[in-house]
């Protein structure tokens, strides 16, 4: 039982303090909202350099083999400074899958392309009808036979429909689920295929998110892929994008955290500066106990980012989805309250666009509604309680 | 970042596993399974066996007889024992007067009460509140006057808890009407053997005796049971609460609970099927099981950056109270709703381990049932006692967020 940083997680968190502080504060962050990539590409490449690109891979793959312990670290900074940049789509969704499920040659030749910064990737798991269920998947992959695959070997041809893919735009690589037999909802018969932006038949509709991103629907008629597209097993892709799912979740929780403590700081500065009646507004005792409930909030929410981390990647799948469902639940409930109080404290000062408050309010309502929101999670989190209660 | 126990601490968890298993008597195991009454004898029982074990205060450091244990033992050690449902030791004399000796008494009062209080031998109890006195402490009137070798204490203390099995009560007192109200006061031990004690108890909303009005009139205390400095008792009084409000937490007891409303509501039966296949009731114990998992890394993180930094607890232990004491109150109302309408008989006979059922009652009324309702409405207290919720409130407003 140990809640300390080490050194080496301390000098990463240090590190990428500083980069926040001088290269990126609200203002410059705006104008790469609001830039046609929607994030800064300088700001990816510093990362590529600080080696947080390369964080959660293997050292054989040019890694620095951290934990899921390190990338709570850099999400919840990630959080703080509001960062637009695709490291959750990339290194933790997309890398994260590939680590774990894709073969050898992939690793070999996509990793070391990610922690360098060369190599941007995004994950359509969702489709229309689905909302947060993964084994829903209508997305067609028809064996295409060995014409149309690279040095004759067989590939497959992809039809369907992807819904808001995070980041999709800039990615140079899908990763799209994609069925080859059972019904649509069926645990088996998804794959995972590899699939370049500019495949012929992928077409995208891309569109800016609410908290500053970009995202995409994705259509793709029969889209080729080759036999060396394949990430992991066929027909038995679904433990290992819900494993990857789960990792995006508790990176989601640990950002989240980031913006609760970082919006405490900014409105418990505001109670103490802003005065009316001839006092500070924080001498009302209304005010100070719902930034005391803030408070609260913020601290059971860091707990809960602690354990969905430590056990996100355990292998035990009921412990890690327990883990991962009842932090991504609470903390969604806590950033709504956090961040709606926040909003509310500041008055009509929170309205506004050009206070950081109301951004942050917002990607922390966006992080509640990706990935599973508070309800889907509680709904994971409570039927796995009642299998456990039944089992002692 | 460590989450897991280190194969000493397993091995500690299960030599105090075992020990419970074979040593906590059956009756008493018996009555918390069941939730019936809980008597001096039995609490004083069980602290005799944890002192043979060399467990009477595993939290309390090893020169005044306690096991010395850390932080995270000490979770292990109330994990199991909430797990086997042994009852909670004393905590007004364990965790709250205990610390105070030890700080502030001198090298004789030590000597003398801690051995007492470890072994089992001497029943304390807190006087702090006075009618006029509630969340505002410090305007106590209790007064105790200096006369010779004694103070002679008037006046008049309540919601005073256990008072009726107590050998010894510590008392919050005013020695000084001067300057400010926190100014004046002073921590004294009395006999409450001693003459011109009267104890009246007030019966709760569950209709049991747990806490009393004690009047003290011309009640004569040696001087040599002041504790530290005359007029200095504020000092020791907020020591003394902030190691109450740890304690307040109550970790094991809300573990506890939630393994009982599971149970409770997988043998509870709603439209021919356990009550805990329905969503509706089971997403509520999902919602407060978040609470607690949260709320047991916050008390660790809390508990273990103070013994890295080795300073004491601080105000962060108002969010420990202020949330233990809501999850404990969830899970007590689940309890009863569990119940459904078998939560309105109000038998007070059964409450003790005699009580035989009526057949026709007993064709829906479970056993653990009679207790659920007076341990809803009791448990209301928790948000009140130790400083109440807006108390801790205010103390994180003031003393956490500088507001």
């Amino acid at each position: 039982m140990d809640f300390s940083y080490t050194e080496e997680q301390l000098a990463l968190q240090d590190t990428l303090q500083r980069f926040i502080a001088r290269d990126y504060d609200f203002e410059r962050r705006r104008a790469h909202a609001r830039s046609t990539l929607g994030y800064s590409a300088e700001a990816w490449s510093q990362y590529a350099e600080l080696g947080l690109l390369a964080l959660p891979f293997p050292e054989e793959f040019g890694g620095l083999g951290g934990s899921a312990v390190d990338v709570m670290l850099v999400m919840e900074l990630i959080g703080r400074g509001l960062l637009l940049e695709p490291f959750l789509s990339t290194v933790v969704l997309c890398g994260g899958l590939i680590r774990d499920a894709a073969p050898a040659t992939i690793k070999r030749s996509l990793l070391p392309q990610i922690g360098a910064g060369k190599l941007k990737l995004a994950l359509a798991c969702y489709e229309a009808a689905g909302r947060y269920d993964l084994s829903h998947v209508a997305c067609s992959a028809v064996s295409a036979g060995a014409t149309h695959g690279k040095g004759g070997v067989a590939g497959w041809r992809l039809s369907g429909h992807k819904a808001v893919v995070l980041d999709a735009a800039s990615a140079d690589y899908f990763l799209v689920s994609a069925r080859g037999s059972g019904n649509v909802t069926d645990a088996d018969g998804i794959s995972l295929f590899r699939v370049r932006r500019d495949a012929p038949g992928l077409t995208l509709f891309a569109y800016p998110t609410q908290s500053g991103g970009r995202a995409a629907d994705l259509r793709l008629q029969n889209v080729i892929v080759g036999a060396d597209d394949l990430i992991g097993v066929t027909a038995r892709a679904l433990p290992m994008i819900e494993r990857a799912v789960d990792l995006g979740a508790a990176a989601l929780c640990a950002e989240a955290v980031g913006i609760i403590s970082a919006l405490n700081e900014a409105t418990l500065g505001y109670l103490k500066s802003r005065k009316q009646f001839g006092v500070a507004i924080g001498k009302f005792q209304a005010l100070q106990h719902r930034m005391a409930d803030m408070l609260i909030a913020a601290e059971q929410a860091r707990s809960m980012a602690i354990i969905a981390a430590v056990h996100c990647d355990s292998g035990d799948v009921a412990e890690r989805r327990r883990a991962v469902s009842g932090a991504k639940a609470y903390i969604g409930q806590a950033a709504r309250l956090v961040g709606q109080q926040a909003v509310q404290l500041h008055g009509a000062m929170g309205m506004v666009d050009d206070l950081i408050v109301s951004h942050y309010f917002k990607r922390l309502t966006m992080i509640d509604l990706t990935l599973g929101d508070a309800d889907f999670h509680l709904g994971r989190f409570s039927d796995l309680l009642l299998r456990t209660s039944f089992g002692r | 970042m460590d989450l897991k126990y280190t194969p000493e601490e397993e091995t500690l968890r299960a030599q105090v596993r075992a020990f419970f298993e074979a040593e906590l008597p059956s009756d008493i195991r018996a009555k918390m399974h069941l939730g019936k009454r809980l008597r001096k004898d039995d609490l004083t029982r069980w602290q005799k066996i944890l002192h043979r074990q060399g467990w009477g205060a595993v939290m309390w450091p090893q020169r005044f007889g306690g096991a010395g244990w850390n932080v995270v033992q000490q979770h292990i050690f109330e994990e199991e024992r909430a797990d086997v449902g042994a009852p909670p030791q004393n905590a007004f004399s364990l965790r709250m007067l205990a610390p105070v000796l030890m700080t502030f008494a001198n090298a004789a009062q030590q000597e003398y009460f801690l051995p007492r209080i470890i072994s089992g031998e001497d029943w304390w109890c807190q006087g702090y509140s006075e009618p006029g006195s509630g969340s505002d402490l410090a305007s106590l009137r209790t007064s105790a006057v200096r006369q010779g070798d004694h103070y002679i204490v008037n006046g008049q203390k309540t919601w005073n808890t256990y008072g009726q099995y107590a050998d010894w009560i510590f008392c919050l007192v005013r020695t000084d009407t001067e300057g400010r109200p926190q100014q004046g006061i002073s921590f004294l031990l009395i006999d409450m053997k001693t003459p011109g004690i009267t104890l009246r108890p007030i019966i709760t909303l569950d209709g049991e005796h747990e806490i009393n009005e004690i009047w003290f009139e011309n009640v004569k205390v040696p001087v040599q049971n002041l504790v530290g400095d005359e007029n200095k008792g504020w000092t020791y009084a907020k020591f003394l609460l902030t190691h109450e409000r740890t304690n307040n937490a109550g970790i094991g007891a809300c573990r506890r609970a939630l393994k009982k409303l599971k149970e409770i509501a997988a043998d509870q039966v709603a439209n021919g099927r356990p009550l805990i296949e329905d969503t509706r009731f089971r997403d509520r114990i999902a919602q407060i099981e978040l609470e607690l998992m949260a709320l047991e890394i916050t008390n660790l993180r809390v508990l273990s950056a103070t013994a890295n930094e080795q300073r004491a607890l601080g105000p962060e232990v108002s969010v420990l109270k202020i949330k233990g004491s809501e999850i404990i109150q969830q899970l007590a109302e689940l309890q009863m709703h569990a119940l459904g309408h078998d939560a309105l008989p109000y038998l007070r006979e059964a409450l003790e381990l005699s009580w035989v059922e009526e057949p026709l009652l007993a064709e829906h009324y479970r056993p653990y049932a009679p207790s659920l309702s007076g341990q809803y409405f009791n448990l209301r207290k928790t948000t009140i006692y130790a400083g109440s919720t807006e108390i801790q409130k205010n103390i994180i407003s003031q003393q956490i967020l500088g507001l």
